[in-house]
Formats: structure tokens, C-alpha cells, sequence
């Protein structure tokens, strides 16, 4: 049923820090991406505070998560996008993030999940 | 129809694993059948055996426990998760040096890869909490 490479797109929804689902859900990604699937990721909600630069996550105890987003594209994750309405509901620019992300409106962020063979939300 | 269901809740907090459990038992009883279950994040304390609960209240590591062994279910409980909440097998059990294993005997560490692989060979994936 299942063919070699699919498409998973990844909703992060969720702010960085205060729970661990945004941690997990990277997780998620890195994984899928070892197995060679398409993977997309995609910032929308409160999930676009989780690329905002200058977060220092030591004095929480927690790891910083941004760091380990700016490290997405070594493993191979290169469409990350944003959701536009995200953005400007939070009064968040561009240059406040800390990795470049394709800006996506309602239609294309419809589409690139209809193009998916799996959306993981979280 | 193939399903797989993912318990991220740990029991008696919040409804999520009973309803899981629920959810899983329909899902056989109405002929489908479950590809996986994939225990992440707190949902692994659903596979811990050193559990009592009062003589009134459901023991759902139990009614788990009897719904996979009953089933066969493919029973996963992620290890990265488990590790940090105390649910260990023999095997970690011994190469970090603790006493014995916590986890439910017909439930099997294993990484995140067998959540992918769930998502790539169910029709449905469920989530709870």
C-alpha cells in the first residue's frame, strides 16, 4: 500500500516552550526525514513564536528549541513555511525569525496539505 | 480498514487514554483492524505494570494489557519517552543498571521510525490527548 517515498507535512501549532509538543513534533519530522520522505514543515498558530530569534530556553531548564530548528536543513528539511495570517495576527516580521521560511496564504497552505500523503499536527 | 491510534495522555489525568482504549476496542469490534499502537510523550505511563488503583476504579494498564494480548495488537511504547518517565525493558534495565524492567510484558520499546511506518501503512491514524 504504501510507496517508498511519501510526502509528510508538519503543522506545528504549538508555542515553543510550556509543553513539549513542539519538541516532539520536530522529533517527528527528523525522523521522517531519515526515511527519505518528503517533509514538509509548517509554522501556523502560536507554532510561528517557536522561530522567534533571541530565545534562551537555559532558564527554564529546557533545551532551546529555535537552535534545534535552525538545524533543520542538515537533515535534509528544506520547505519550511509560514502561514501568512499567523504573522500578521502577531504583529511578527520577518527579520524577528531566525531561519528563512516560505510565507504561504490560505490557498496555498489548502494545497500543500492536499498534496500530502500524511499531515502531523501537533 | 487499517487503523493505528497514538496515546500521548497519561491515564487518570484526563480522558484521553481511557477514550483511546475505547476507541481501539471499537475499532476491532466493529471489524476493522489496528495496524499499531504507538504509546509517545506521557501516553508510555499507559504501558507501566507497577500500577495499583483503588478496588472501584479501572486499572486501564490492565484493560490495555488484556485488549493487545486478546488481539495480537502491535503494541509500541516510544523509548526516547519512555526512558525519561521509567518505563524500561530488561534490556535497558540492565545497561542502566536498575533493578528490573517496568514495562507491560505484550508492549515493546521501539523509536520513533515505527510511528512513521504507522503513517505510512494505516489508512487512519488517531490521535488521543
Amino acid at each position: 500500500m504504501a510507496k517508498e517515498t511519501q510526502t509528510f507535512t508538519i503543522l506545528a501549532r504549538t508555542p515553543p516552550y510550556g509543553s513539549n509538543r513542539s519538541s516532539l513534533l520536530l522529533d517527528i519530522a527528523l525522523t521522517s526525514s531519515i526515511f527519505e520522505h518528503n517533509t514538509n514543515y509548517v509554522f501556523m498558530g502560536d507554532g510561528v513564536f517557536q522561530l522567534l530569534k533571541g530565545q534562551d530556553a537555559d532558564q527554564i531548564k529546557s533545551k532551546t528549541l529555535g537552535k534545534a530548528l535552525k538545524a533543520l536543513s542538515l537533515y535534509g528539511i528544506d520547505n519550511i513555511f509560514i502561514q501568512e495570517s499567523s504573522l500578521e495576527e502577531r504583529s511578527i516580521a520577518q527579520e524577528d525569525l531566525i531561519l528563512e521560511a516560505k510565507i504561504l496564504n490560505q490557498n496555498e497552505l489548502k494545497a500543500l496539505i492536499k498534496g500530502s500523503d500524511s499531515v502531523i499536527s501537533l | 480498514m487499517k487503523f493505528s491510534v497514538v496515546v500521548y495522555g497519561a491515564p487518570y489525568s484526563n480522558e484521553a487514554s481511557a477514550s483511546a482504549l475505547n476507541f481501539s476496542q471499537a475499532v476491532i469490534d466493529q471489524g476493522h483492524s489496528i495496524y499499531r499502537l504507538f504509546f509517545f510523550s506521557d501516553g508510555v505511563h499507559n504501558a507501566n505494570r507497577f500500577v495499583v488503583t483503588p478496588q472501584d476504579e479501572i486499572n486501564l494498564q490492565d484493560e490495555w494489557e488484556k485488549l493487545i494480548q486478546e488481539y495480537s495488537i502491535d503494541s509500541i511504547v516510544c523509548v526516547t519517552s519512555g526512558l525519561k518517565r521509567g518505563i524500561i525493558n530488561e534490556g535497558e534495565a540492565k545497561r542502566h543498571k536498575l533493578d528490573v524492567s517496568s514495562i507491560k510484558p505484550n508492549s515493546e520499546l521501539s523509536g520513533l521510525g515505527q510511528l512513521i511506518d504507522a503513517y505510512s501503512n494505516s489508512n487512519r491514524i488517531i490521535s488521543f490527548g
